[in-house]
């Protein structure tokens, strides 16, 4: 069954902008390659964690929204885990609720940026 | 014989007036506990960062286990402490 999916992942800090970005493309190439859609995605860039993994006190955090289906995810579970690169990841499965929720958040945040540009 | 009237007080006896707890899910229609919004979710912990009880809070039991839920994903993605101290 195809649901729609959202995964927060936590790079390690020492990567390079060069390296993050080849590490997003790798699950976003992992993602489509299982015939999976992404639907959006955001880089919060580097945030201070509340605590230390891997006696890191810093991490990249990027999000991926995407529609997949479900057997496939344990798949791309197992690739974040083997993946060094990466500290911390989170997938969860989006009710209609989280879908709207992001939904407008996405839209919000598109009004207010085609605002800025108006007054700009 | 001093009358039942003419007895005053230095402070005025404060009359507790309960205020009624609501759930902010229920009133403001929210559907979706978001779990990475760490600064919302604040309101739900106290100082140690553990999660406020209903009675306190005032949450409805369906959007209680839906705080309880985004508190813990959002303490597995770094974005709040397990244990703290003094966070507010």
């Amino acid at each position: 069954m195809v649901n729609q999916y959202e995964t927060v992942f936590i790079a390690t800090p020492v990567l390079s902008e060069q390296q993050m970005k080849e590490t997003v493309d790798k699950f976003k190439g992992l993602i489509e390659k299982m015939s999976g859609e992404i639907v959006h995605e955001e880089s919060w860039g580097l945030r201070k964690l509340a605590y230390n993994i891997q006696h890191k006190s810093t991490g990249f955090y990027h999000m991926l929204e995407f529609r997949m289906e479900g057997e496939n995810i344990k798949k791309l579970e197992i690739e974040c885990l083997r993946d060094e690169r990466i500290i911390r990841f989170l997938t969860m499965k989006m009710d209609k609720y989280a879908v709207q929720y992001s939904e407008k958040k996405r839209r919000l945040k598109a009004e207010a940026k085609t605002e800025e540009n108006k007054e700009a | 014989m001093a009358q039942q009237s003419e007895i005053r007080y230095l402070t005025p006896p404060s009359v507790d007036v309960k205020k009624k707890k609501y759930c902010r899910f229920k009133k403001n229609r929210i559907k979706y506990v978001d779990y990475k919004d760490p600064q919302f979710l604040k309101r739900f912990l106290n100082e140690q960062g553990k999660i406020l009880p209903r009675r306190i809070t005032g949450t409805s039991l369906k959007y209680q286990r839906k705080v309880a839920k985004a508190i813990k994903r959002a303490r597995h993605i770094a974005l709040l402490p397990y244990v703290t101290d003094l966070m507010k």
